[in-house]
């Protein structure tokens, strides 16, 4: 099991926990405002876009290069930016937390 | 306050989270003929079908997500009439329900046309349900060997790209001349037929199919190709029956303005079923997309929470085919000029950009997120592009290099 935090735009905190899927499903079942997920998890949206705690990045990893690419002209993209639903949740994501870029 | 909402896809279930998002505080009421949680319709062309998942893997929200949000699910209940003198609904089991606002979400159904021995054969089928993929599903137990798919659109070749998946021999019937023919260029129908030889699929345009037996289609040009599989995706009816009943103004969908609102002022009205006024695009426009669905749904929602909200999304798409992604923003009809790019040296990563006169209408990509942001972002600002710049693909896709 590996628990998650979302941080969301207005501040609510909500903390769930997976051993498998990804953080844009986990974030829906959870209800984590800001994270849609529209295209269900196939990259084409990027409705699911959170900010990684810079101290957890290592852990989760950076974005590939179809992720940067649809977070190219966003406003809210940062170093730290990834989409959820590229983002496979193991055990060694226990802990981290993630801030809801929307 | 009541508030109603026919069709629980996603149109339907977006505009009744949004709902509360923006502040009704009244009942929420959401309808649906089909009897399962609500759920993602992209999948299951590809990898619903592809795959032993449950429909609940693919849930559009948890089924706790609708309780504490205070949304009423009446599942597996098909609408049949609305009463707008009465503000009331009736099912077809006859239930009445009064409503405040109204919100017709109500898609579409795929077409069937009438080929002879279709509606006999057993091994024909359709996609547009999780109850139709779950038919394929059971029909693939008993090993196919040969699919024969009618119709050459996305679905229709997103099925087939998974039947191939599966290892079935697949054969892709088009009746027109090529690929896509109402939706996309020549270029990229050439393209698509191409991906699809690549990777083992019989794609014949030009086939009008005359008449199914028991295990071929045969075409009017006298062609036969036999199947123990026939997937039939010819394109769809927009459900506009109740609302063309209930006295609402349809034509080719029902119409729908800015605010996604009939013409009654209690009705609204979103997603495959409507049609409205593109402002960008300045025509009329009816659009079968989820992102026009869940667009317009937090217009519908706003709307009626009497907030100020206006319908004016750039179209876009998106169908995953093999090992291609295409992405597609904007719409083409009408271009008088298309530039092609291929990406040196990366493998498959294309786009297509439409422009008539100086105008980029769209952009189709493939395998190529870069093109697909970028020509959102052209189109939707309206920024004119350096074209010479744009077909050198010696120069990076990058806004300093095309503006």
């Amino acid at each position: 099991m590996a628990k998650i935090t979302f941080i969301t735009q207005t501040g609510t905190q909500i903390t769930a926990e997976a051993s498998s899927g990804n953080i844009m499903e986990l974030a829906k079942e959870n209800n984590v405002e800001g994270i849609d997920g529209d295209c269900g998890g196939v990259c084409s949206c990027a409705t699911c876009h959170v900010h990684v705690a810079p101290e957890h990045f290592d852990k989760v990893g950076k974005a590939s290069e179809i992720e940067e690419d649809m977070l190219e002209l966003d406003d809210n993209a940062n170093e730290y930016s990834r989409l959820g639903c590229q983002i496979e949740i193991s055990e060694d994501l226990n802990g981290i937390v993630l801030q809801v870029a929307n | 306050m009541t508030c109603v909402i026919i069709g629980a896809s996603h149109g339907g279930v977006n505009c009744a989270f949004n709902l509360r998002k923006e502040g009704w505080e009244g009942a929420i009421i959401l309808y649906d003929a089909d009897s399962h949680l609500p759920y993602h319709r992209p999948p299951l062309s590809k990898t619903f079908l592809t795959s032993d998942d449950a429909i609940e893997k693919h849930s559009l929200k948890a089924a706790e997500s609708y309780d504490k949000a205070g949304i009423a699910l009446r599942l597996g209940e098909k609408v049949a009439t609305i009463d707008r003198e009465a503000k009331t609904i009736t099912t077809a089991s006859g239930t009445s329900q009064p409503y405040d606002k109204l919100v017709l979400a109500t898609g579409a159904r795929p077409f069937v046309p009438p080929i002879a021995g279709l509606a006999q054969a057993a091994n024909v089928h359709v996609l547009r349900t999780a109850e139709g993929v779950l038919g394929i599903r059971e029909a693939l137990k008993a090993k196919p060997r040969q699919a024969v798919i009618i119709g050459g659109g996305y679905i229709g070749l997103e099925i087939a790209a998974s039947l191939r998946k599966l290892g079935l021999d697949v054969t892709v019937l088009e009746r027109e001349a090529r690929l896509l023919p109402r939706v996309t260029s020549p270029e990229m129908s050439t393209f698509f037929a191409e991906l699809h030889a690549a990777n083992g699929t019989t794609i014949a345009c030009s086939k009008n199919v005359s008449k199914i037996t028991t295990d071929a289609v045969h075409c009017a040009d006298g062609s036969t190709y036999a199947a123990d599989l026939i997937i039939v995706g010819v394109g769809i009816r927009v459900n506009t029956e109740l609302a063309t009943a209930a006295g609402l103004k349809t034509t080719n969908g029902i119409v729908v303005n800015e605010q996604t609102q009939t013409n009654d002022p209690d009705v609204y009205a979103l997603g495959d079923c409507t049609l409205h006024h593109s402002k960008h695009y300045n025509r009329p426009v009816r659009l079968e997309s989820v992102q026009n669905a869940v667009d317009q749904a937090k217009v519908t929602a706003a709307s009626i929470c009497g907030k100020e909200a206006c319908y004016d999304s750039i179209p876009w798409f998106w169908s995953d085919q093999y090992d291609a992604k295409l992405q597609m923003v904007g719409l083409s009809e009408g271009y008088t000029q298309v530039i092609l790019r291929d990406e040196p040296g990366e493998g498959l990563k294309k786009s297509a950009w439409y422009f008539k006169g100086d105008e980029l209408l769209a952009v189709d990509a493939v395998n190529n997120a870069k093109a697909y942001v970028l020509g959102t972002k052209f189109i939707k600002d309206r920024i004119s592009v350096n074209k010479e710049n744009l077909a050198n693909t010696e120069l990076p896709l990058k806004p300093g290099n095309l503006v």
